[in-house]
């Protein structure tokens, strides 16, 4: 048998299947690519997204949690004065960690996972801390920037923001 | 022409077509009776013959008839109920509201849904669990058990999707944890969450994506899939024939009318009573109107995916709800390409033995898996033991580790002690991993309370 010549050699047949192959594959990428963009997400406008100011800076005792309903978080005061958005969606599974004062904690009803007031784990399940919004503060006003949440591994002290 | 001519003629238009529109006669010899089903469509899903041995109730247990019929039963009232549903959030759940004070039977017809699409989830399982411990699975039925796995999964689907539509309290919460376990999938799993939710958190995009699915795309492929199963089954010669004492019998076969056709209308007849009367006496659960900014407290996924909500408290999400649902997943569907031995199909468990060794499984299983919870809530803490650890590996892999090594010398232990072969150890071990998630399931529903602390069910204030 003498097939190394056909090895190297395509026939026309040959040639033609695989191009009618890549073309359908082509297709079927692009149908796909359509069927994804089709589907994105259909982000609504609304209060929740958008730079939403908390309060005055005094209106937060140092050593307070405080829920903001509109922009979904807690703006925690630390002790020493760092202020922190804490993002109210539970790290594990998506339900609303609310703050327990009595407790300290924030408490997951869903799986009993349970952060401090700085978002660390302090109960698992919770794979992380709680996520946070960035915090400015302008003229005295805390304003909070709650269209990019932040997922972090651990609390780390320069994430506070200071008056 | 000289025959119709010869017919006799109805004297009236409407005698006429009386007599089209009444049913033939029904034979009275097997030959016209096998015609019967062989002309007639729906009829013709079944052989005109059908070994008799395989029309025993207690072989089979009409589980999947009568998940055709349960299918049937969601169709009909699902068109119903489509008809007084807006799927937005403004208007979904005082439509379920308007279903219970201002539609005639408005309450029945979602009772019938609700509770027919539970059963089916429990009979699609049984109905698997039936087929697995009488050997269907295997040569040359592995094709249709991958199509019965599929289907399985479309009915948790189906379910999972519909369970968002009331809108209410448990309604959303259920779906907020069922769609965040989504985003736990490595690298694709943020993209597959907010594609399905249509946004970041649940929304009138994530009502609207449910409903669509739940009312086409899902009902679609069950549909083609059920005439790809019925297909198959006759493809693959029918139904596993019971083996008497280990001993394939002389196959005796009866005609399809009347010996298999009356058993399914008695049975499907049955079923209908039992479903009708329990959908009049218990309604379909409703809490308040979804609320974004309160979790309830327990907040349960729905029941069927208690036993995975369970290891969620044991593992890290990506093992707990992630790998070893996968791997699980995997196992099963892969089954008959492992288990391969055909000359115990067609008995129960095996063999006398194998009943035995399963009912040996069950019990430790039983013994084991809540003794493992209790210990692992109360004495185990990897996450404190070892800190510097990222979670994924100290609440996850490291326990998972444990779990495998356990399953590895239970399997020892059983070959020691009982010198079980392949079939037999596949056995045990399917076995103690289906009693161990049905236990986890049941610990899940039953013994976990307020922020899932373990409680005893009658603490459980029943409201």
């Amino acid at each position: 048998m003498t097939t190394s010549n056909s090895e190297t050699k395509i026939s026309r047949r040959g040639l033609l299947k695989s191009a009618w192959a890549a073309m359908g594959g082509l297709v079927f990428l692009e149908t796909g690519g359509l069927a994804l963009a089709y589907m994105q997400p259909r982000l609504a406008e609304g209060e929740f997204g958008s730079l939403i100011t908390a309060g005055a800076v005094e209106d937060f005792p140092p050593g307070s949690v405080t829920h903001i309903s509109n922009g979904r978080f807690y703006l925690s005061r630390l002790a020493d004065g760092g202020f922190l958005a804490l993002y109210q969606r539970c790290t594990h599974l998506g339900c609303n960690a609310p703050w327990d004062q009595a407790e300290g904690a924030f408490i997951c009803p869903c799986h009993s996972s349970q952060f401090s007031a700085d978002g660390s784990v302090l109960n698992p399940p919770a794979p992380r801390p709680l996520d946070t919004f960035p915090v400015s503060i302008q003229d005295g006003m805390v304003m909070v920037d709650t269209g990019k949440p932040t997922a972090r591994q651990a609390y780390e002290t320069p994430e506070a923001v200071y008056a | 022409m000289n025959q119709i001519e010869n017919e006799p003629q109805s004297s009236s238009m409407v005698g006429r077509m009386l007599k089209t529109l009444s049913p033939a006669p029904l034979p009275n010899d097997d030959r016209g009776r096998m015609r019967m089903v062989l002309d007639n469509l729906v009829l013709h899903l079944h052989p005109a013959r059908v070994p008799e041995s395989t029309l025993r109730l207690s072989y089979t247990w009409g589980l999947g008839g009568l998940s055709a019929m349960l299918v049937m039963v969601l169709a009909l009232t699902g068109v119903f109920l489509e008809m007084n549903y807006t799927p937005s959030p403004s208007q979904a759940y005082l439509d379920i509201l308007s279903l219970r004070t201002n539609v005639w039977f408005g309450m029945l017809l979602r009772n019938l849904h609700h509770w027919s699409a539970n059963l089916l989830v429990v009979v699609t399982l049984l109905h698997l669990l039936r087929v697995f411990y009488t050997g269907g699975h295997r040569a040359p039925r592995e094709t249709n058990w991958l199509v019965g796995v599929t289907m399985l999964l479309l009915v948790l689907a189906a379910n999972f999707t519909g369970y968002l539509l009331p809108w209410d309290q448990l309604a959303y919460w259920a779906v907020t944890v069922g769609t965040s376990i989504l985003a736990y999938i490595p690298v694709a799993g943020p993209f597959i969450s907010s594609l399905l939710l249509g946004g970041p958190e649940i929304g009138a995009s994530t009502l609207l994506n449910f409903y669509s699915l739940h009312i086409s795309f899902i009902p679609l492929t069950i549909a083609m899939l059920m005439s790809l199963h019925f297909w198959r089954v006759r493809k693959d010669g029918g139904l596993t024939i019971p083996k008497v004492n280990g001993e394939e019998p002389r196959v005796e076969r009866v005609t399809t009318i009347p010996h298999l056709v009356r058993r399914e209308l008695a049975f499907a007849l049955v079923w209908l009573v039992i479903l009708l009367t329990w959908a009049l006496w218990v309604p379909a659960p409703l809490e308040a109107i979804a609320n974004p900014e309160i979790s309830p407290n327990p907040a349960k996924a729905p029941w069927y995916f208690m036993g995975i909500q369970e290891l969620l408290l044991h593992f890290h999400p990506l093992v707990g709800a992630v790998i070893i649902p996968g791997l699980g997943l995997a196992a099963l569907a892969f089954l008959p390409f492992y288990d391969v031995r055909i000359e115990s199909v067609g008995v129960y468990f095996r063999s006398q033995r194998g009943r035995y060794l399963s009912l040996l499984a069950s019990g430790l299983a039983l013994l084991v898996v809540p003794t493992w919870v209790v210990v692992d809530e109360t004495l185990i803490h990897w996450a404190e033991w070892l800190p510097t650890w990222p979670s994924l590996i100290s609440n996850g892999l490291v326990p998972l580790a444990m779990v495998i090594l356990g399953l590895v010398g239970l399997d020892e232990i059983f070959q020691r002690l009982y010198h079980t072969d392949q079939e037999e150890r596949i056995l045990v071990l399917f076995t103690f991993l289906l009693v161990g998630l049905l236990t986890l399931t049941a610990i899940g529903i039953f013994f976990r309370g307020p922020g899932m602390a373990l409680v005893w069910p009658w603490d459980i204030a029943l409201h």
